[in-house]
């Protein structure tokens, strides 16, 4: 039984080498590898989704455009929805739970290094997966939200929607095993007197996200079940001759639907919890409240998930029911939004790239909360469900959201991540192309929608008062690429020659900022005792740093492994025999269950 | 990674927690949440489409209450010898945990043989998983119950193995632990489901 371990009173000497073989990679169990990996992979699929994004624009960009056919366009919107939620911002969340979490609440790794590596793989291959459909007779193209009975065999024949319904199982998988692991990592690994109310927001934030996804993701685990059954077996669940009702669909996809809402913008809030109050040099103005707020949410986005459904028709009790509970849940988002600008209010603040992208995160989320607020009202919402209103709302809140609070936290811990700094000329130009780019392409689509123009069909009519706004929505997205590419290129750039830096270029205030950058593999060479939760704010945060980083005796790593690799390609084979056939179904199997016994009775101390 | 240095015995205990429970433990009571909302759909999906059937065979055509409550009894039983099988384990006691768990997996395989019993006796009274509403969300519902209680047998049979090759000791009861929580908790999906299907028509 090899137990790895730090050579004693060495504690900046050993650093994660991220250069190492591709073996190393494939059996890592440290969770900054695999956060690395995670942030790799997310953001190669989120240049997918842009992508067919951009394809999508350049067919709108003219009414009766001809350059995709309609069947090509039905499948660029189903994807390039799908890959964001599922491929792109998801794991690029999971991507800073896994760097960032275990760094603020003092641990040296995750409860289960062994299942987040799992949890990668799996992510990996169902995203791999899902994409190969476009090359295999067709990608889904029934929507990200898969409406019954459209869905079914008579209406999607091809095998798109199965592509869609497994892809979608297996990245269940991986969500719901990462989920379960960082419950227990930040209820269960905080270091000695970090109580739960003395947590970074962003830890917080990431345990009401895993909590909502152990609860929610079961719910379409099912719903896809039983589309698979009706396409497999020839059941009836959603078949309406033998007396079933597609709305069952509806009902369990936004129940599970609208929780994910929070599962994509919470993470997001907890970066730019973080990230506010380091430029603005004050603590995170009304922290209880930022926290009960996010608590508060995660409750309640399961009693709200009809106002996906008012035109259904569910009556006027049902339909006031939903109206009054999803105006009830703007409350704690407003209450956020005002703790973060007062969080600024009679600070020193310090516009950095990343805090640029924070404080843009508020003012895209109040635009995108706005209209979503407005489908709050059933009346409202019958006009504007199905039109572009709704698809500038969603890019309001993801784009101009969660997105953005992304970009924040990958200036803000890149540092941390590389030991080196994003180039900030560069990332202020990225930003400003950013926001003005996202203003230039969504802003029209909330005047062509109110005008009428519905969401989900390939081309329009000329003289509507479409032509000229969508031509500026696809002029916009040309600059989102362009601000992209500005990023890519500083990244790049940046990774191998940007300017050095200490442990602590910003000032933080918690625990990542008192270890080397990038930390060691064992992180905290001693687990510190926190009495605050600004640790490194506090009088005492030199003598605190000093012993954090002085190695008292030997640290016990857990071996790599390749297990969960096999487990998790055993599964991905598994499943997707039920397209290609038993030939990929029971070697799949068989691999599943040696990685799984493998797995289990390996030694992991 | 770091440079590997001296080999230290691997302690068997797991680091202590800032709660004080167990990790492993944790990890399970979540994924039993999970599994709530899981079968919670399954089950609601069942309770939405009873009586929306127009052709049968309905739900008292078929259900034979007796043989079932008898099988309800059999997994109810295998609940208790779990809980011996545990509380032997606990006690170092080598050969009654082998045996106690033994027992919990014959049990177990009763009740999942009084299943295919029952689903063909079904299926030749005309109820297809291709026919009515009943039809196909009482077998999907009760088939992944029968294939969680599969998947216990097969965890149980595992910790058998071990149990008898003396690879079970009191320090490692956490193990048949976390196995009799997944078993008593399928073991009241159970009760949830045979009250509700078969019980409340
Ligand atoms: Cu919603």
């Amino acid at each position: 039984m090899a137990t790895t371990t730090a050579p004693v009173g060495v504690a900046t000497g050993t650093r994660t080498s991220f250069a190492a073989g591709v073996w190393s990679w494939i059996t890592t169990v440290d969770h900054k590898r695999i956060g690395v990996l995670y942030g790799v992979t997310a953001f190669l699929f989120f240049l997918i989704g842009g992508l067919e994004a951009l394809l999508i624009r350049i067919q709108l960009a003219r009414p009766e455009n001809t350059f995709v056919s309609p069947d090509f366009y039905n499948q660029l919107f189903t994807m390039h929805g799908t890959t964001m939620i599922f491929l792109a911002v998801m794991p690029l969340s999971a991507s800073f739970f896994n760097f960032i979490i275990p760094l603020q609440i003092g641990a040296r790794d995750v409860a289960f290094p062994r299942l987040n590596a799992f949890s990668y793989w799996v992510f990996l291959l169902g995203g791999i997966f899902l994409n190969l459909s476009f090359f295999l007779g067709g990608a889904p193209d029934t929507g990200w939200f898969g409406y019954s009975n459209l869905t079914s065999k008579q209406f999607s024949p091809g095998h798109g929607v199965d592509f869609w319904a497994i892809g979608l199982q297996v990245l269940g998988i991986s969500s719901l095993a990462a989920a379960f692991n960082f419950i227990v990592t930040i209820i269960n690994l905080r270091a000695p007197g970090m109580k739960l109310m003395r947590m970074p927001v962003f830890a917080w934030m990431t345990l009401v996200t895993a909590f909502l996804i152990i609860l929610a993701f079961p719910v379409i685990t099912v719903a896809l079940v039983f589309l698979l059954f009706d396409r497999f077996v020839g059941t009836n669940f959603y078949v309406p001759a033998s007396g079933a009702d597609p709305v069952l669909w509806q009902h369990l996809f936004w129940l599970f639907g609208h929780p994910e809402v929070y599962i994509l913008i919470l993470p997001a809030m907890g970066i730019v919890s973080e990230v506010l109050p380091t430029f603005s040099r004050k603590p995170l103005f009304g922290y209880p409240v930022v926290v009960y707020s996010g608590i508060f949410i995660g409750f309640m986005g399961w009693g709200v998930w009809s106002h996906h459904m008012f035109s259904v028709g569910l009556g006027p009790i049902a339909d006031s029911f939903f109206a009054l509970t999803t105006m009830l849940i703007a409350i704690p988002t407003g209450v956020k939004i005002f703790n973060w600008i007062a969080t600024m209010w009679g600070g020193r603040v310090e516009l950095k790239t990343a805090m640029l992208f924070a404080v843009g995160f508020i003012a895209m989320f109040i635009m995108g909360g706005l209209s979503g607020v407005m489908h709050a009202s059933p009346p409202a919402d019958l006009q504007q469900t199905d039109t572009y209103f709704v698809v500038a709302h969603i890019h309001y809140v993801l784009f101009g959201g969660a997105i953005m609070g992304i970009f924040a936290g990958i200036y803000y811990w890149f540092p941390k991540i590389t030991g080196r700094l994003l180039d900030e000329r560069l990332g202020q130009i990225h930003f400003w192309l950013n926001i003005i780019a996202l203003n230039v392409t969504f802003f029209p689509m909330h005047f062509v929608g109110l005008l009428g123009m519905p969401r989900r069909v390939y081309t329009y009519a000329p003289g509507l008062g479409f032509d000229t706004m969508n031509m500026i929505s696809t002029v916009g997205v040309f600059a989102i690429v362009i601000a992209t590419l500005v990023f890519i290129v500083n990244f790049l750039r940046s990774v191998r020659s940007g300017e050095t830096t200490g442990s602590d270029p910003w000032g933080g205030a918690t625990l990542e900022w008192a270890i080397p950058s990038p930390p060691p593999a064992y992180n905290f060479a001693s687990i510190p005792t926190v009495h605050s939760v600004h640790p490194l704010w506090e009088a005492d945060a030199s003598d605190l740093i000093k012993d954090v980083n002085r190695v008292r005796g030997p640290i016990h790593m857990p071996p790599s492994s390749y297990w969960p690799a096999v487990a998790a390609l055993g599964i991905a084979l598994l499943m997707s025999g039920m397209i290609f056939g038993w030939w990929f179904g029971i070697p799949g199997l068989l691999i599943m269950l040696v990685g799984l016994y493998s797995w289990a009775f390996e030694p992991c101390h | 990674m770091a440079v590997a240095a001296a080999v230290h015995p691997a302690p068997h205990e797991e680091h202590p927690t800032s709660t004080g429970l167990s990790s492993r433990k944790m990890l399970f009571w979540a994924f039993l949440g999970s599994e709530c909302m899981f079968f919670g759909s399954l089950i609601a999906t069942y309770l939405v489409y009873r009586g929306r059937d127009t052709v049968g065979p309905h739900p008292h055509e078929v259900l034979n209450i007796p043989f079932t409550s008898f099988s309800a009894f059999v997994l109810l039983m295998s609940s208790l010898t779990m809980v011996l099988a545990l509380a032997a384990c606990q006690h170092g006691d080598r050969r009654g945990t082998a045996g106690w768990l033994a027992a919990t997996a014959l049990l177990g395989m009763t009740f999942v043989g009084g299943q295919c019993y029952e689903f063909t006796h079904f299926f030749y009274d005309g109820l297809k998983l291709q026919g009515n509403l009943f039809g196909c969300t009482f077998y999907v519902l009760t088939g992944f119950h029968g294939t969680h209680v599969t998947i216990g047998v097969i965890w149980l049979w595992t910790l058998f193995t071990l149990a008898i090759r003396g690879k079970l000791p009191q320090e490692k009861s956490l193990d048949v632990e976390i196995a009799g929580l997944y078993w008593h908790f399928v073991d009241v999906v159970w009760i949830a489901i045979f009250t509700l299907i078969y019980l409340i028509q």
